[in-house]
């Protein structure tokens, strides 16, 4: 009997290796492991043995049955393997092949460039405000302490409507609408189109502005160093960027100043895009004109102010290396799409 | 304003080099915009003397010249007609390099050896006063490097002056600001009056003399007419960017550069009557000194005789009675016009004058007697002749007074962030020729001199503080406080959300031209006349745009030249609608695409895009606030397709409008057919909603789908209304999935399919109850659409 065990056990685990899918091994636990598989019959022959052999018998069988199933288990398992293994190798895919969708578009880089402005002056606590582009003659410049012989008024600067009414030249009227609607204190920018009868290579006869207002009491000439040097140095992420101020003349602040940045092209060394002098000219600024305050209904006694103004288009140029000011308005995808 | 610096040093001389000189200029508000060698660059050139001169024999138009540079003699051959014995000129010895990379060398010309040349203006690098060698003064010290003899190693500084500052568009005023900045004593060359040696007077009278409160005019008889111009002074004029003309027009250009005063002289023997200063009489015309004859305005002031205008008053001079070769009697002119008599003027006659520059920003009005003396004596030097006495006309009172102007150091501090001493105040200001009484402790009055009449109120005199001090000095600090105005509510929907996705989907941001070509509208939008620009750039970009699409369709236009063959465009900004109740500016967004619906890709070629494509973009729009509240209808825009055109609707109110180009246009303007455009309101895009929280339910839903078939015009929105109405709240959603026309449907119908989605949020719904449902949909949509069911 015992020599039937061992022929059995061999042919079960020849069968066992040779068992190609799932279905067969099957098979071959029913044929040698099943209730009525010719290894277990082996245990309902043990009746026919003596009481003293019985249990060394017995034990012999239960051997031969477990090494019959982990042969089963891990043939089970191999050809699992295999059938997972090529189930991945049928189902692999280039993975270098695009995907599927609409790559995203762009923001113009002149909003690119006004949204990263707006976000500095929203953190200081200014509003975003707007004003009428189609503007009248006393917004624009009568109320901003432009008399009527001022040069900048001259036909050659303004667009006319021929009624009073023009093309705002700067973002400047929205201080004195903003100040005529409300109530002391103001902290407010304005970004937006502004118009200017003029175009060559570095003048297009639109282009855009941010304005800046800030009225409280106690605000100084300091103030609005302060806020102009730290909002440079955001805009160009440079921490020691060097600016200065120079005295400059605007009808509607005083004192005024021109700000200059170390060029951000050379580092102030000096190249094509500074003109050779290491700075560049970014915006205009100064303490609001006592006659801008009164024409906004600010009493100029208790309450200064500073103003400031930029283009947006030349921050943008600096910013990105654009080195045409046209392009802005050309809106070529190829150009667009650079400022995803 | 453009001089040369050692002009200026001879005013005011501080112990600072160049740059320095530069960057303190540019730091006190005069912006240096170009400093520039007086000379270009050239070596080995002397004050030559021609010893001899006789013809060559072999060139009727070169002579052989005999050239001394002091030591030696040197055989020359020239072209030059000047010529002669005697002449001293520039020469040029072998060996130098002149402008231009030319290098002299030993040469025969025409058989004839020539060791060095001769040299005009221009061969320097100067101006060609005549045509030929460049005439030294007899005195010119032979051998002397002519750099040196002509001083060239000097520097030219131009200064971009700002409005108020005309003080400084002079010499003397860029002296008296560099004086002021380094404390340095001031120079002032001697001007006295010159003695009248003839008694000839020419009689003036001002009619306006709130437009000329001041004339001064004296008459110089027996001027030589063959003088010239000496060499200082044409260099000088030439530094500054002048051409010398003739010994006349030049002194008074030369006065108007180095004092700030605009002079005129008038041929006197041209002059008939007297001199009137009078307003133009409309009609009256006037050849000027540019050739051009000027039908002149009655808001022009001018300088008359008895035969009529002679000059505009402050612009320019007429030709008629303008100097000439032959000019031997002079009336010269020497006035102050108000600066509101003259701006504006030269422009509405295209002029710009360097007297219109001075006059209408404001000339010294204390400034007239000593310019008119100024001039005399430098003519008298140069040219000769007699002047006559100085006669005056006008009411000087009516010149600008200066004013009695309040400081108080409070308002120092207030304004500047930072005390300054008021030892320092007074010192500043004093510098600066202002006359500072003390009222009280830290209190002034101040009155500026005459040509700082840009002083009028306290802050002008704080700015010539914070300026004179320099404004690096002045503190820094980011101001505290706290934000003013009121954040926006969480129902608004920010600009930036609607942009974004936008540019998510695919769209690039446009920035067009707010004004546009008027044909071009006319055609997107007939129904609109818009407002039109008075002086555009060009006739293209001659009116507002009434709408976005001129724009877009401009950009798609070039965009197709550059073969983009897929795009999608977007902008935002104010349309302009000219109304009854006024301009409305009304900013909005539109949008552009043509070309294929998805990139190109691998699994094959994608379709082209169509309005569902475009739809799709606007619902993305709509769903950022609240999509509910908005509706599509079938709608009609000029531009678009009228069957292929939508108007979006919110609160009953057409919002914008949707749809394909229309077919005649995309021919008329060489754009592709399958072209599709946007264009919506941005505020009812921004209103949302605050979102309120609903129970989930977990009862089953039921789904039915059910295929009507109706006529096929049946709007799909309405049937799904009508589904909608037919059913209560336990009606959760309902899907189109199908659209179906052809086979099996009779011709004019159409199949629609829906989803139909049930659920009960308290209990599980039951057939017969969904039934019932589903029978009242049937039935509503039998009477309204007469839609049957599809087998």
């Amino acid at each position: 009997m015992m020599e039937n065990l061992d022929s059995l056990v061999d042919a079960a685990l020849a069968e066992v290796a040779g068992a190609a899918d799932a279905r067969a091994l099957d098979e071959v636990r029913v044929r040698y492991l099943g209730k009525k598989g010719e290894i277990s019959a082996l245990l309902k022959s043990l009746g026919g043995l003596s009481a003293e052999d019985r249990p060394k018998a017995g034990a012999l069988i239960n051997e031969g049955k477990q090494r019959v199933q982990a042969a089963l288990d891990e043939r089970r398992e191999a050809l699992e393997q295999a059938a997972l293994d090529q189930q991945l190798s049928a189902e692999t895919l280039d993975v270098t092949l695009p995907g599927r969708g609409e790559p995203p578009g762009a923001l113009h880089p002149v909003t690119r460039m006004r949204r990263r402005m707006e976000d500095f002056f929203l953190r200081l606590g200014f509003d975003i405000a707007e004003g009428p582009e189609v503007e009248d003659d006393f917004h624009n410049f009568e109320a901003l302490n432009i008399p009527a012989h001022h040069p900048a008024r001259a036909m050659h600067d303004t667009f006319y409507f021929g009624d009073g009414r023009l093309l705002r030249t700067h973002t400047s009227p929205v201080q004195v609408r903003v100040m005529q609607k409300g109530q002391p204190p103001f902290r407010i920018i304005a970004p937006g189109r502004v118009y200017r009868c003029d175009s060559d290579l570095t003048h297009t006869p639109m282009f855009h502005q941010v304005e800046g207002l800030l009225v409280d009491e106690n605000i100084t000439f300091a103030d609005l160093k302060g806020t102009v040097a730290a909002f440079l140095q955001y805009i160009f992420e440079v921490d020691d960027l060097p600016v200065r101020f120079r005295p400059s003349y605007f009808p509607f602040t005083e004192p005024s100043a021109e700000v200059d940045v170390g060029c951000v092209h050379c580092g102030g060394e000096g190249c094509r895009v500074c003109s050779h002098s290491g700075w560049i000219e970014i915006m205009g600024c100064g303490m609001v004109h006592p006659r801008v305050l009164e024409h906004g209904g600010v009493d100029p006694s208790r309450y200064s102010g500073f103003a400031f103004g930029m283009g947006i288009e030349r921050l943008t140029m600096l910013r990105y290396g654009v080195n045409d000011l046209r392009l802005f308005f050309e809106n070529d995808a190829r150009f667009l799409s650079q400022f995803a | 304003m453009r001089f040369n610096e050692a002009w200026l040093r001879e005013w005011v001389n501080p112990a600072i080099d160049t740059d320095t000189l530069v960057h303190q200029l540019t730091m006190a508000g005069l912006e240096v915009d170009a400093v520039e060698p007086a000379a270009a660059p050239f070596t080995g050139v002397v004050v030559g003397e021609i010893k001899s001169c006789r013809p060559h024999p072999d060139a009727d138009k070169l002579r052989l010249c005999e050239v001394s540079d002091g030591e030696s003699l040197f055989p020359v051959v020239c072209g030059a007609p000047n010529a002669r014995e005697g002449l001293k000129a520039p020469f040029a010895k072998v060996g130098a390099e002149l402008p231009g990379d030319l290098k002299i060398k030993k040469a025969k010309l025409r058989g004839e050896p020539s060791e060095g040349m001769l040299c005009g203006g221009s061969e320097l690098g100067l101006d060609d006063l005549i045509d030929g060698l460049l005439e030294l003064p007899a005195d010119a010290p032979v051998g002397t490097d002519i750099r040196e003899y002509l001083a060239l190693d000097d520097t030219v500084i131009e200064v971009d002056l700002t409005p108020n500052r005309a003080d400084c568009l002079s010499l003397r005023g860029i002296a008296r600001e560099v004086g002021v900045l380094n404390r340095a004593p001031l120079t002032e060359p001697a001007v006295e009056a010159v003695a009248a040696s003839d008694e000839t007077t020419f009689p003036v009278t001002v009619e306006n003399s709130d437009g000329c409160p001041r004339y001064l005019g004296r008459v110089i008889r027996g001027i030589d007419p063959a003088a010239t111009t000496p060499l200082w002074m044409v260099e000088r004029l030439r530094r500054a960017g002048l051409h010398a003309i003739d010994p006349i027009v030049d002194v008074t250009n030369y006065v108007l550069l180095e004092l700030g005063q605009p002079l005129h002289a008038f041929d006197l023997s041209k002059l008939s009557g007297g001199i009137v200063v009078r307003q133009a009489r409309a009609g009256e015309q006037l050849l000027t000194l540019d050739d051009q004859t000027q039908e002149l305005r009655d808001d022009t002031l001018v300088i008359a005789d008895d035969n009529g205008p002679v000059a505009m008053a402050g612009i320019m001079g007429g030709r008629p009675t303008a100097v000439s070769d032959d000019t031997v009697d002079l009336f010269l002119e020497c006035a102050f016009f108000n600066p509101l008599a003259i701006v504006g003027r030269a422009r509405g006659y295209g002029l710009h004058t360097d007297s219109s520059h001075r006059y209408e920003r404001g000339v010294d009005p204390a400034l007239q007697q000593v310019a008119m003396e100024r001039a005399t004596a430098l003519i008298v030097e140069i040219a000769g002749g007699r002047p006559g006495p100085v006669t005056e006309a006008g009411d000087a009172a009516r010149a600008p007074q200066p004013a009695d102007i309040a400081l108080r150091a409070e308002r120092v501090t207030a304004l500047l962030g930072a005390a300054l001493d008021h030892g320092e105040i007074v010192d500043i200001l004093e510098r600066l020729g202002m006359t500072v009484r003390e009222t009280g402790d830290g209190e002034w009055t101040v009155r500026a001199p005459s040509w700082r009449f840009d002083m009028a109120i306290e802050e002008d005199l704080i700015e010539e503080l914070a300026r004179v001090r320099g404004y690096e000095h002045w503190p820094s600090r980011v101001p505290s406080g706290t934000p003013a105005g009121e954040p926006d509510g969480e129902r608004r929907l920010p600009l930036r959300r609607l942009a974004d996705t936008l540019r998510d989907r695919g769209y690039l941001e446009a920035i067009t031209y707010s004004f546009v070509a008027p044909d071009l509208l006319a055609k997107v939008d007939p129904d609109h006349p818009p407002l039109a620009l008075m002086n555009p750039i060009s006739a293209d970009l001659g009116v507002m745009r009434t709408n976005l699409f001129a724009g877009l369709l401009n950009a798609a236009g070039r965009n197709l030249n550059r073969q983009i063959d897929r795009l999608r465009l977007f902008e935002t900004g104010l349309r302009f609608v000219p109304g009854a109740d006024g301009l409305a500016q009304e900013p909005r967004v539109a949008g552009l695409l043509y070309g294929s619906a998805r990139p190109a890709h691998w699994e094959g070629k994608p379709r082209r895009v169509d309005f569902y494509d475009l739809k799709g973009d606007v619902e993305a729009l709509t769903a950022l606030s609240d999509p509910a509240a908005f509706s599509f209808r079938p709608g009609q825009h000029p531009a678009l397709h009228p069957g292929q055109c939508a108007e979006l609707v919110r609160d009953g109110r057409v919002v914008g409008h949707l749809g394909k180009l229309h077919p005649r246009l995309a021919r008329d303007l060489d754009l592709p057919a399958d072209l599709y455009l946007f264009e919506l309101a941005l505020e009812p895009l921004r209103d949302g909603l605050l979102p309120h929280f609903e129970p989930v339910s977990d009862q089953p839903r039921v789904q039915r789908d059910l295929a009507f078939v109706v006529d096929a015009e049946v709007p799909a929105g309405d049937l799904v209304a009508a589904v909608r109405a037919a059913c209560d709240a336990r009606l959760r959603n309902v899907h189109i999935f199908d659209v179906y026309q052809g086979e099996h449907i009779q011709a004019g119908r159409k199949s629609l399919a829906l989803t139909l989605t049930f659920q009960d949020p308290s209990r599980t719904l039951r057939d017969a109850q969904v039934n019932d449902l589903v029978e009242q949909v049937v039935s509503q949509l039998k009477q309204q659409f007469n839609a049957t069911l599809r087998d």
